[in-house]
């Protein structure tokens, strides 16, 4: 069996990376300009990836689906960003930041890299703050924090409920500066669809046109994926519509190892789904925790009582009673298995969506009374009022009712400690790697990883690797571009030909349904054995009877859709896969077979501290795995207790 | 309740386009205005017919993707919300709604519904930023900021870039979008070192781009889904005066107090 070289360099933990930093070697600055990058994505990382390449001097090709790199998903991040500043000297560390994050994730992530977020995290702050991004700050001037889910201290740096959207703006204007400069070129309406691998090494990839439809090769040095998460393969979730596993699926046919497909994050606090029709679904921040109390009624017979009418001693503030430490702000997937219980046990409220109420409250009406309604307005306003454009209802005045959805996905593309695929020159960076956050992430620590990544590991590693290698040497005439443009135009072709009659977002439903019950909130070898049954069987529906109408040769939203869902029903398979195998429970993977006496995620150490890599083989043939052990030298496992 | 649509279908740039209808039978008050176009748009594939091309992508009002001229008002009927954010619990049974896209000259149509806002980009590369080296940046808190200045600062950085300004501004301007930019970054002391090449450089993209001139219409801010107030345009206004002052005598240091 292949060991997997994560490379990740050994020593006391604190100087590790600034170790691996002088071992590094250096491109010349007058050498960078002949050195070509693809960066795929303007997301936190591809945008800060993209921008920081250009500003070294290295010559950047940048590329989203978008019509703006500004619209990449990250823009939609509400809550905040951790950092271990210890600004408000509440005890925090970068070493109890990566203490948190390592136990967070429940002991399935990597301590050398996570310790490297933990310490660069600072570094992020400062940087934004140069650039102008406004984080909150309190009446002195300084910077203002808040603690954000699951941790004990106040880290949290936050931007309204809007954080996500003035950093990547922050990040978005430095990409902006490059392109002014000539240094990055930008290509947006631009999807890649597939990787040109050249005598073993990433040299560029394959992408269409969204506006005219042609078909084209880019040719490079290496190859950065910063195409985010596979989410969407739920169907319904609170990812944008565009958000796709395309990029990294196509990466993974051509050599990438994927890692822990599995870990996908279901946050705690959405919006229920109200119909039918539904095409997405809305976080409200987690933040909201802080100030609201979760509850269902004590008895099934009150779902329909108005709350506000509901005495107190027949509430059940569920995650309070079991949680009487932590409360309102245990983990994201504590969190969300509870209200699945308590709707499960019929004490749900809102609408019977197939036959079972799945919502429960968020109440604001305590703290609007202990603080009033300014200050809980001027932490949540925007929140409030858009759940009230959402639902109808104002949170003033009536408590939310949330319910868990799908929200970000832990695993994805394997990443040694330089972020590089298996593939050599094939870099992967924020949500679309497995790196940080084991089987469990943070609130607030995508942001964090996502510039950690693009900002302050990213530039340095791959340098690192050109330094190695000689520019050049190969163009888009080259035989194996010309073979996967060829490929990748008879695929598309084949999707346009197909003449079926069911479209493809119908597919797109039956295919999260299929994964949304069966490798969801909780697993079991049981449903997972089913929809290893049936999604093959949708899939080769998929291939006979998709309908498409329109040509390839233009814009064409549904081909777009089509191509993307083709790779998810892959992606699912191996996700259920991944999940049979992983026969324990470990943060978000909640095997039904496996829990405490306390019905907690019951970890399985001995046999299962390792990263799942899957190798593909062939659509329908089953992948070979490839486990990379993980070791604790610094924090030893313990079983989470949030009590 | 059923919806009588009628929508803008254009092939391509250069194609004529015109109002195509549609009768909707059962659409759901809990619907988002997207979700109504989607389930046309099933239909419209079902019936071997292309279906209407749209721009969207977060469905949260956030991202500026959806831009959509619904009765003559950009993002329709409700004050500060996105079209992706208007549900149709708005409307009637029997309603007839009128859907188009953009109309300014720098937004040219791409197909149906989507326009290219490119110019937009254009305008931000052109001084739109900070120029801050990575890993160059001091300690966020060496420098307080008052919190009324960040938070002005913040109101006009909530910008989504979607275009509603100009497309609701009778001369087709982008002063808003501009505006909002060169204030939030005018407004934070960082943002100091290049305050007026930033305006002299924006205004004139802006006005390369073929964007009409402001005469204080204010339908701008009317129409801005995150509120953004035309007192960021006096803002921009005033710096791009003060730059030209400066720019004629180099030695003169701008005097900002008072901002
Ligand atoms: C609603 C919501 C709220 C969140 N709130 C928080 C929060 O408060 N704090 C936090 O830390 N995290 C939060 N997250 C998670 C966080 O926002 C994301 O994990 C993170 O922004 C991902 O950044 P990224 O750069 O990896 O990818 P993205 O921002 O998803 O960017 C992906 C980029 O890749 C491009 N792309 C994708 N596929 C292709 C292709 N095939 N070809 C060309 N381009 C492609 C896209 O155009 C885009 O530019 C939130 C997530 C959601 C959904
Ligand atoms: S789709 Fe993102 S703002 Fe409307």
């Amino acid at each position: 069996m292949t060991v997997l070289e994560h490379r990740t360099p050994s020593g006391p933990l604190e100087s590790r990376w600034e170790r691996h930093r002088f071992d590094m070697k250096l491109v010349n600055p007058s050498n960078r300009r002949k050195y070509n990058v693809i960066v795929v994505g303007t997301g936190l990382a591809g945008a800060a990836a993209a921008a920081t390449l250009g500003e070294l001097g290295y010559n950047v090709q940048s590329f989203c689906f978008q019509d703006s790199p500004r619209r990449a998903h990250s823009i939609a991040a509400q809550g905040g960003i951790n950092a271990a500043k210890n600004y408000q000297n509440d005890g925090d560390s970068v070493f109890r930041l990566f203490y948190d994050t390592i136990k967070g994730g429940d002991f399935r992530s990597r301590e050398s890299n996570v310790y490297r977020l933990a310490e660069v995290s600072v570094n992020i702050i400062d940087q934004a703050t140069a650039q102008g991004v406004p984080f909150a700050r309190e009446y002195g001037g300084l910077l203002a924090n808040r603690s954000f889910g699951g941790a004990q201290v106040s880290r949290t740096f936050y931007a309204r409920g809007q954080t996500g959207q003035q950093l990547l703006l922050g990040a978005y204007q430095a990409l902006s500066r490059q392109i002014g400069a000539g240094q990055v070129e930008m290509h947006p309406r631009t999807e890649m669809l597939d990787l040109i691998v050249i005598d073993g090494r990433a040299r560029g990839i394959v992408t269409r046109h969204l506006i005219t439809g042609k078909v084209k090769a880019w040719i490079a040095d290496a190859v950065v994926l910063a195409t985010g998460g596979y989410g969407n393969v739920f169907y319904l979730s609170t990812n944008a519509k565009g958000c796709n596993a395309t990029a990294a699926w196509r990466a993974h046919r051509r050599g990438a190892f994927f890692a822990n497909p599995c870990f996908t994050q279901i946050h705690p606090t959405c919006i229920p789904v109200s119909g039918e029709s539904q095409s997405k679904l809305t976080l409200m921040s987690e933040s909201l925790r802080n100030d609201g109390r979760v509850w269902v009624p004590k008895n099934a017979e009150h779902a329909d009582t108005p709350p506000g009418k509901i005495k107190n001693e027949n509430r059940d503030y569920y995650l309070e009673r079991l949680y009487p430490s932590f409360g309102n702000l245990v983990p994201r997937d504590i969190a969300s298995r509870r209200a699945k219980d308590v709707c499960d046990e019929g004490r749900g409220v809102g609408p019977e969506i197939g036959g079972v109420r799945r919502g429960v409250y968020l109440d604001f009406r305590d703290s609007i009374q202990r603080l009033g309604e300014n200050i809980v307005g001027e932490r949540y306003g925007n929140l409030f009022e858009m759940y009230e454009r959402i639902t109808g209802d104002n949170p003033y005045k009536v408590p939310m009712r949330i319910y868990p959805a799908t929200h970000y996905t832990m695993g994805g593309l394997w990443v040694d400690y330089n972020l590089m695929s298996t593939i050599d020159g094939l870099f992967v960076a924020g949500e679309a790697n497995f790196s940080d956050h084991g089987a469990n992430r943070l609130g607030a620590s995508a942001l964090m990883q996502g510039l950690a990544d693009g900002y302050f590991v990213l530039p340095y590693t791959l340098g690192n690797y050109l330094a190695r290698v000689v520019p050049g040497g190969a163009d888009d005439e080259h035989s194996e571009a010309r073979r996967v443009v060829g490929q990748v135009t008879e695929r598309l072709e084949k999707l346009m030909s197909i003449d079926g009659s069911t479209t493809p977002d119908a597919f797109h439903r039956e295919l999260g349904h299929l994964i949304w019950d069966n490798c969801g909130m909780s697993r079991s070898k049981e449903g997972l054995e089913k929809a290893l049954r049936e999604i093959p069987a949708v899939r080769a529906r998929f291939w006979e009877d998709l309908k498409i109408s329109g040509t390839g040769e233009g814009l064409n939203q549904a081909l777009e859709r089509a191509g993307r869902i083709a790779d998810f029903f892959e992606l699912g398979e191996l996700m259920c896969r991944d999940a049979l195998d992983r026969d324990e429970s470990a943060g978000c993977h909640f095997r039904a077979e496996h829990t405490t006496e306390e019905g907690e995620a019951k970890r399985n150490d001995e046999e299962y501290a390792y990263v799942a890599n899957w190798e593909f083989t062939g659509v329908g043939k089953e992948p070979r795995l490839h486990k990379e052990h993980l070791e604790f030298e610094f924090v030893k496992p313990s079983q989470r207790n949030y009590k | 309740m059923k919806i009588r649509l009628r929508v803008w279908r254009q092939a391509g740039p250069n194609s004529a386009g015109s109002l195509e209808t549609h009768d909707l039978e059962d659409v759901s008050p809990d619907m988002s205005f997207l979700e109504m176009l989607d389930v046309l748009n099933e239909r419209l594939i079902e019936e071997d017919r292309e279906e209407i091309a749209f721009d969207h992508d977060c469905r949260e009002g956030i991202c500026g993707s959806c831009s959509l001229m619904i009765d003559g008002r950009a993002h329709g009927p409700q004050h500060k919300t996105t079209a992706c954010q208007l549900h149709m619990r708005h409307y009637s049974d029997g309603d007839e709604i009128v859907v188009e896209p953009w109309r300014v000259k720098a937004f040219p149509v791409v197909k149906d519904l989507v326009v290219d806002r490119s110019s937009f980009d254009r305008i931000i590369r052109a001084g739109g930023y900070i120029s801050v080296r990575t890993g160059s940046a001091r300690d966020a808190n060496e420098a307080p900021i008052r919190k009324a200045d960040s938070d002005l600062a913040f109101d006009a950085a909530t910008c989504i870039g979607c275009g509603a300004c100009a497309a609701a501004c009778p001369n087709a301007s982008a002063s808003l979008f501009t505006a909002a930019k060169i204030s939030h970054l005018a407004l934070v002391p960082q943002g100091q070192a290049e305050r007026y090449d930033r305006v002299r450089k924006m205004v004139a993209q802006m006005d390369a781009e073929g964007f009409g001139h402001c005469t204080n219409h204010n339908e701008c801010e009317a129409a801005c889904p995150k509120g953004i107030s035309v007192t960021n345009i006096a803002r921009m206004n005033r710096d791009f005066l003060r730059a030209m002052v400066v720019s004629r005598d180099p030695l003169r240091a701008p005097d900002d107090a008072g901002e």
